[in-house]
């Protein structure tokens, strides 16, 4: 794809930043920056992905290739946006079995249904 | 595990027990600077602590073999597509002053979803896995140790797995890791709004781990065809990363911004690359700043390559810069080669070294024209910027086209990288947190019901893998085809039966480099010089480089090829080798002796250096331990060297031949012994030659006692004389 072409109007543009200080285009550049990230942490804030979910998992002491075939199988159920690591902590909870265990059950095709009454508490 | 220097790093004992290794420390570390450092007769001002163990630049030898280590870190990057080759090559370039190892991933490994196990091959750089990294840091403990000084061990975090890569660099204790979203988006395709989000996770982790961050900008010096107008936008990717990384809580001194001078001559390149890297520092004031060399216009001459990144490293030295990376010479060639590693971290050395205080002489001017190219190119960036929000902000901008376009900013050709913020790897694949959304562990970004409370995230079930090491999850190989062990069955095999081959990459690949240069124009130099190299015996050979001298008379060619040949070490016959005795002995026995000796250049031959490096006092010659010497000078008769000797009635004669025209030096050598026993003198004088082209087996041959070549110091000679003169009173 053909994008914007534009001479280099460099001389006419320049007049605005002409009477800043040094220290004032510093501060100007910066001010700049920060508008561009802000929407961009927000996002991040407020949305996660499978990789963060894995990484959540190996955290929580599972192998890479159980969070993988874990964070597949709990997204294919759409149930990444409450959090896989929140979802099989709760199901050690409220099973009482360790953090490893659950998650082991849940790739055995076990606890699903449980799953589904702890997001209701 | 501990290595001495005289002894082969041990693979296998560098795979024992990986399951239960844990780093003995996380994060980086820099170099300790010490001003007005005295090292031999000097007093630097830009160095840092000295190693135990190195390899000093080559004149060392005229400077009592100092070694100055400069006080910015020193970065190799390592790419041979097996780790354990690499670690080899990291040795060797820590024992020239490597403190900063990079290994470059695997091709393709930044689209895979997910973490990679085992060890399998690598293209152009190996596969990142937990037990690359724990070999890998492993063997760097045991070179840190050899070497006396701390080394970091980076490679990167990026591609649509990067949140996952950073818990194991964290896990791991890696020190240095790459990481910036916008490399992703406009080099690799991954979906902006899945680099974005995952990179703030990555960055928290990387935070916590005291993990220092480089960021990607110089990759758009790497692609652009002329690299010195994309300045402006090289400040606004900084720029973004950096706020970024600030935002999500990294702290300024764990990032650094990775900047290369952009130019190379014949371009103007000081006058170009000043500006730039004047107004990156300004602006960036209080970040750490990665110096790396040019890549972008260096091909095959490695010469040509060397003089560019001596002049980026003057322009590291005379901005600033906190590490200086290299790159080797032959990068523009091929996969970089293990001596060529060594080779670009010299350069690097060398050039610190020689420029040691330089800005307490040499400032950079802020009146004028250089002033005036300062402000140009901070004001440049910030119209970039202003253009990202008029367009709607950083997605906009990137869909727009306005990121590494060929124009000077804001002059744009219509020729940026296009991205739909939609599309991508991983497009889709960004999911929004739910109100009850948690992730109980720690280094996690956001919103998260487990920060809301008191205590660790990670509390409810005893900890989490960054609080409770024991839980990591340890996988060691999933291919039983592609792995380290089934590749080193070759390797060791070789060892065990005492075999060498030649090699530039991977054990044994049996790959030579010879130079030939052929007396006729280029098309046809360069055909013989492919026939030249099959008639010595390589195989599959291959010009690496082509230089022309003139169209008619004649071009220089480097060609590459394979030497199908293995050497038995056990068969070989190896000249004998005399250890020099202790110095206290040799003096010991000379001083009271009144041993006399008569020394000389002979021959029409003006050296003189070579011989006062044997027998001059100040140079640590054979003078202080007491030999009286009577040095004639140079362009001596052999005759007149007898003369002397008998009026002196030595004890030794000395001569020194560099010259080798017509094999003069072995001539001399002849005659020196014929006269002599004419004369009737042979039996008392010990008669020795020295110089750059003479052997012991030369000598000897000559009828000489002995021979000295390159490399020889006072205390080989004097060793040998008193050798020799014990054997005589003794017979």
């Amino acid at each position: 794809m053909k994008c914007m072409e534009r001479p280099d109007d460099f001389a006419v543009r320049r007049k605005r930043l002409n009477s800043l200080s040094d220290d004032e285009l510093h501060a100007r550049f910066w001010k700049l920056v920060d508008k561009i990230v802000d929407p961009l942490v927000a996002e991040a804030r407020t949305h996660t992905t499978p990789s963060i979910e894995r990484s959540v998992l190996l955290r929580l002491g599972f192998s890479s290739i159980e969070a993988k075939a874990l964070v597949k199988q709990l997204g294919d159920r759409g149930l990444l946006g409450h959090g896989a690591g929140r979802l099989i902590l709760e199901l050690a909870l409220s099973k009482k079995i360790p953090v490893r265990e659950a998650g082991s059950a849940l790739l055995r095709g076990r606890y699903w249904d449980e799953l589904a009454r702890i997001l209701d508490l | 595990m501990k290595l001495t220097p005289d002894s082969k790093l041990d693979i296998r004992e560098v795979l024992e027990d990986l399951d239960s290794y844990r780093p003995r420390r996380k994060g980086w570390v820099w170099r300790k600077r010490i001003e007005n450092q005295e090292i031999g007769a000097f007093v630097y001002q830009d160095t840092s602590e000295n190693l135990s163990h190195s390899v000093p630049l080559p004149s060392a030898h005229a400077f009592g073999n100092i070694d100055p280590q400069c006080d910015m870190v020193i970065t190799t990057e390592i790419a041979s597509g097996r780790f354990e080759d690499d670690l080899r090559r990291m040795r060797m370039a820590a024992w020239h002053g490597a403190d900063h190892i990079m290994v470059i991933r695997t091709t393709g490994q930044s689209h895979i979803d997910g973490l990679i196990e085992g060890t399998p091959e690598g293209i152009g750089g190996i596969p990142v896995t937990r037990k690359q990294i724990r070999a890998t840091r492993k063997a760097l403990d045991a070179i840190e140790d050899e070497v006396g000084r701390p080394i970091n061990f980076h490679s990167y975090v990026s591609g649509v797995a990067g949140p996952e890569v950073a818990v194991l660099f964290a896990e791991e204790g890696m020190s240095g890791g790459h990481q910036d979203p916008q490399y992703n988006v406009l080099y690799r395709d991954v979906n902006m709004h899945r680099s974005f989000v995952d990179a703030a996770e990555a960055k928290t982790l990387m935070a916590d781990a005291a993990i220092l961050q480089l960021d990607g900008a110089h990759n758009a010096n790497a692609t652009a065809k002329e690299a010195w107008k994309v300045t402006p936008e090289l400040l606004v990717q900084h720029a973004i990363n950096t706020a970024y990384s600030r935002a999500v809580g990294m702290p300024a001194e764990l990032i650094a911004l990775s900047t290369v001078p952009p130019t190379a001559p014949p371009a103007p390149k000081l006058r170009l690359d000043l500006p730039y890297a004047v107004a990156l520092r300004e602006l960036f004031a209080g970040y750490k700043f990665r110096a790396q060399q040019n890549t972008r216009y260096i091909e095959a001459d490695t010469s040509e390559a060397s003089i560019t990144h001596v002049l980026d490293t003057l322009i590291s030295r005379l901005t600033w810069a906190d590490i200086q990376s290299t790159i080797t010479p032959d990068e523009g060639r091929n996969i970089p080669w293990h001596y060529n590693n060594v080779a670009g971290v010299n350069t690097a050395r060398q050039t610190l070294m020689g420029i040691d205080g330089i800005t307490q002489v040499l400032r950079l001017t802020r009146e004028g024209a250089f002033s005036e190219q300062v402000r140009e190119v901070k004001e440049r960036a910030v119209l970039f910027l202003e253009e990202i929000l008029e367009g709607g902000g950083y997605y906009a901008a990137v869909a727009a086209g306005q990121f590494v376009d060929q124009g000077h900013y804001p002059e744009r050709k219509g020729d940026g990288i296009v991205r739909d913020p939609q599309g991508g790897d991983g497009a889709g694949s960004v999911i929004p947190r739910a109100p009850d959304y948690g992730a109980p562990v720690c280094s996690h970004f956001g919103a998260n019901r487990y920060n809301e409370r008191e205590g660790k995230p990670c509390t409810d079930y005893g900890g989490c893998t960054l609080c409770d090491p024991a839980k990591i999850q340890y996988i060691d190989e999933l291919d039983p085809e592609d792995n380290v062990e089934v590749r080193l069955q070759q390797t060791l095999t070789d060892r065990q039966h005492g075999l060498l081959r030649p090699e530039v990459e991977k054990h044994g690949d049996g790959i030579v480099c010879v130079t030939l240069f052929v007396p006729e124009s280029p098309r046809i130099a360069e055909a013989a010089a492919i026939e030249m190299a099959k008639r010595m015996g390589l195989h599959d050979p291959e010009v690496i480089s082509r230089r022309l001298m003139h169209p008619s008379e004649g071009s220089v060619f480097e060609i590459k090829g394979r030497l199908d040949a293995a050497i038995r070490i056990g068969e070989l016959q190896l000249p004998a080798y005399e250890a020099p005795l202790p110095e206290a002995e040799i003096e010991d026995w000379v001083r009271g002796r009144d041993i006399r000796l008569v020394a000389a250049t002979v021959g029409e031959d003006e050296h003189s250096v070579g011989l006062h490096e044997i027998l001059d006092i100040k140079h640590g010659g054979i003078e202080k331990y007491g030999f009286h010497c009577q040095v004639l000078g140079t362009s001596v008769p052999v005759e007149h060297v007898l003369d002397a000797a008998q009026r002196a009635d030595a004890q030794a004669v000395l001569i020194s031949t560099i010259v080798t025209h017509g094999d003069v030096h072995a001539r001399h050598m002849q005659h020196l012994h014929e006269l002599a026993k004419q004369r009737g003198l042979r039996e008392r004088l010990v008669l020795i030659a020295g110089g750059t082209q003479v052997t012991d087996e030369l000598a000897r041959n000559c009828g000489l006692d002995g021979g000295f070549g390159r490399g020889t110091t006072g205390r080989d000679v004097a060793s040998f004389l008193v050798h020799r003169l014990r054997e005589r009173n003794t017979a």
